[in-house]
């Protein structure tokens, strides 16, 4: 343990730990702007840059960047003398004189780490004054980038490369002309990213931002032509209510489905249907492929899961060969719309073309994933909008609700029932568990022991388990971000040595529920650990808590697709992928 | 890699010399220094497969091609001129010099002539001060140039 003084209070912390931290442990809070980290989820932007952090170090002629300076034995540590304040005031001024002055307007009002930081040092005028530098616009289905409002804190930088392993985004130039961006400072959208947002997300300010289309929906809702239906993916209702003041982890479901139907929706639908719709289908294929593996046919194994598009579009670009591996199910984004275009129209008497169908979800890359040509029919894609869970929070608010205010409704028949297997589709984790509750039954024909598989879940980057599939010893691994899930590609490249069967992978930081469209967390790794707790008290209060015993997905089975996995099912709720390494030349 | 458009000799060249550093990620500074001097400059393509045989984002490649100043993604023409802007020449004139070489060549500075013939570029301090201000076309130093000169001595080469 290490000794020192803290702005004159003697505290003692492990070695190795910085003077920030050590600060936090302490009660003192350091102001910080480049710095960036989720506790226990393994990413930390330290680049020590921005030097907002500075403190004063007995004997040291110059201040310390707190972020980036361990303790040492006996140091004396000020973080509010008269030079540090004087020296943190000026570095954001001299940020600020390079920084758009439309705050109001922007997307990030009110939710600005640089906006709060200004306020909290008190800066009232800017006095210097100079060239401000400026960039083209770039924008893709998912993210918008205006670089103009950049603070050049690499957060986006390290969560592409480091968490996502995407290498989409780089910093490139020099000085003044230095910005982040893709190689050749090509536009976002032909380069290697993946549009998960993650970099979003991790936006102190309003640089990178997600793509609006509130505007969409309410154009859509106000067209009396159109009936237009909503489905909301299950990490959404463990994080709406933080945007209304709300404790993190708070389930705000049937106050969702009631200001949905207020915001005009004609049909208020759950994804979670659709979760359990798509545990149907994956666990059939599962098992169809275990045992044609058994039977010593040549079959592709582990499979992968398929829900994440950030994760598809990473393997498409990055695992070409590797194709064959993943379920060929869609999402459930992908699943409802299909549904919703192909069974629900005709019942609701409206041609396909007039049937609107919006998503909320938690998710940027879910607006990339609608607009896949092979996910609709003529241009009219089976999901026309996707908003994200900070977008419908603005609509609630746009049209004068407030989620507190609002009763407990349900969801409408038929595709708005779910079982406790849906609801953790929301979490790292939770698809495979969700999917050995069903294919577990369907293989053996036997009551799950015990419904809930502990070892699939909590925030470790990558879970491994052997599960007991009835004497057949299933292998299974479980991984969220990019930079581990291509730790397990390129072991299936190498042979798959470690024999897995099924593996889940989702691209976000404890899976859709730290989802770069929900409320943003601004590094409060807490937040994201209290809506998994609130996933799985929700799935654990469900009467119903597997996807086979759904009643409305047994029902769609019997009047509509016949059996998981069989023709109709395929023509509809499967999808197919690409090689798009190509994406990845800059030399077209 | 099925979009580059590289020769087969080009691409071999560049693995040859990322071979040579262990194909290691940490050498890609020494790599691209090698890979330059063969080549003359660092076009998109040979920054492709740089990244390729090292194993790192392309995007990273070209964050470090456009932040050191000695590498270059515009082809050097066949005489390459470089101008020096240091401080002595600077004093001394050198802005004027450069400007008529690229008024001569009608050529923007840090680019290359139409005709592949000639590059302008412009560089720190040759060490002959005692000349300044100090032009270089290939080996040849030229210098105490006056703007007058710069046609003849293009001419020399035409």
């Amino acid at each position: 343990m290490i000794n020192l003084t803290i702005d004159n209070k003697p505290i003692q912390v492990p070695e190795g730990t910085t003077i920030l931290k050590a600060a936090r442990m302490n009660g003192i809070d350091i102001p910080t702007l480049c710095h960036f980290e989720l506790d226990g989820m393994n990413f930390e932007n330290k680049p020590g840059g921005c030097r907002v952090c500075v403190v004063e170090v007995k004997g040291r002629r110059n201040l310390a960047p707190a972020c980036a300076t361990d303790v040492m034995e006996g140091m004396e540590v000020l973080t509010h003398s008269a030079r540090v304040i004087n020296a943190r005031k000026t570095v954001v001024e001299l940020i600020l004189s390079d920084h758009p002055n439309d705050c109001l307007q922007c997307e990030k009002n009110g939710d600005c780490e640089l906006q709060s930081l200004t306020k909290r040092l008190g800066i009232k005028e800017i006095p210097f004054k100079g060239e401000t530098s400026t960039y083209r616009k770039d924008s893709t289905l998912s993210v918008y980038r205006d670089m103009d409002k950049c603070v050049m804190c690499r957060r986006c930088e390290t969560m592409c490369n480091k968490f996502q392993t995407a290498g989409a985004l780089s910093g490139v130039n020099r000085g003044f002309q230095a910005v982040v961006a893709p190689a050749f400072e090509q536009n976002l959208g032909d380069s290697s990213c993946i549009n998960c947002g993650q970099c979003v997300q991790v936006c102190p300010v309003g640089a990178l931002t997600l793509v609006d289309n509130i505007s969409d929906v309410l154009k859509a809702i106000a067209d009396p032509t159109k009936k237009v239906v909503v489905q909301t993916a299950p990490a959404v209702r463990v994080a709406l209510g933080e945007e209304f003041g709300m404790q993190p982890g708070e389930i705000v479901t049937g106050k969702m489905a009631a200001a949905l139907r207020r915001l005009g929706f004609d049909q208020v639908y759950d994804t979670d249907w659709s979760a359990d719709l798509t545990i149907m289908e994956e666990g059939t294929e599962l098992l169809g492929r275990l045992q044609k593996a058994l039977k010593g046919e040549e079959v592709k194994l582990p499979m992968f899961t398929s829900c994440c598009p950030a994760w598809v579009a990473f393997y498409e670009k990055n695992f070409p060969d590797l194709l064959e591996y993943p379920s060929t199910a869609k999402s459930p984004q992908g699943m409802f719309g299909a549904v919703a275009k192909n069974y629900l129209a005709p019942k609701l008497g409206v041609k396909r073309e007039d049937l609107v169908v919006v998503s909320v979800m938690p998710c940027l890359a879910k607006k990339s994933e609608l607009a896949r040509e092979e996910l609709g029919v003529n241009g009219d894609q089976d999901v026309n909008i996707s908003i994200s869970t900070r977008e419908l929070a603005h609509m609630i608010r746009q049209c004068n609700l407030n989620l507190n205010d609002m009763p407990e409704e349900d969801f409408d028949s038929p595709l708005g029932q779910s079982s406790g297997a849906a609801v953790i589709f929301g979490s790292t984790g939770g698809v495979m568990e969700a999917a050995l509750r069903t294919a577990y039954e369907l293989h053996t024909g036997k009551t799950l022991p015990r419904i809930d598989f502990e070892e699939t879940r909590g925030f470790q980057g990558i879970k491994e388990a052997t599960i007991d599939f009835d004497g057949f010893p299933l292998k299974i691994a479980v991984a969220y971000s990019l930079g581990n899930a291509r730790k397990i590609m390129e072991e299936v490249r190498n042979g798959n040595p470690n024999g897995y069967h099924f593996v889940e992978v989702m691209a976000c930081p404890g899976g859709c529920i730290g989802g770069a469209g929900q409320p943003y967390h601004h590094g409060n790794s807490n937040i994201i650990r209290k809506r998994m707790e609130a996933i799985y008290r929700e799935d654990a209060g469900k009467p119903i808590r597997k996807s086979h015993e759904n009643p409305e997905i047994i029902a769609i089975y019997d009047e509509y697709y016949g059996k998981p996995c069989g023709h109709l099912s395929h023509e509809q709720l499967h999808t197919h992928y690409f090689d798009k390494s190509d994406k990845l030349e800059a030399t077209k | 890699m099925a979009n580059i458009k590289l020769s087969e000799d080009k691409i071999n060249i560049i693995k040859e010399i990322a071979k040579s550093f262990g194909n290691r990620a940490g050498e890609v500074i020494n790599v691209l220094h090698q890979v330059q001097g063969k080549f003359g400059y660092l076009p998109a393509e040979v920054q492709e497969v740089v990244a390729h045989e090292l194993n790192i984002p392309v995007s990273r490649v070209y964050g470090i091609v456009s932040f050191y100043s000695f590498f270059t993604m515009e082809p050097k023409g066949e005489h390459p001129i470089d101008v020096c802007l240091g401080t002595a020449c600077y004093v001394r004139g050198a802005e004027k010099v450069l400007d008529a070489f690229a008024r001569e060549l009608n050529v923007q500075i840090g680019k290359c002539t139409a005709d592949g013939k000639f590059s302008l570029n412009t560089l720190r301090c040759v060490g002959a001060c005692g000349l300044a201000p100090v032009a270089m076309i290939g080996d040849k130093v030229y210098g105490r140039l006056t703007p007058d000169q710069i046609p003849g001595i293009i001419a020399e080469y035409k």
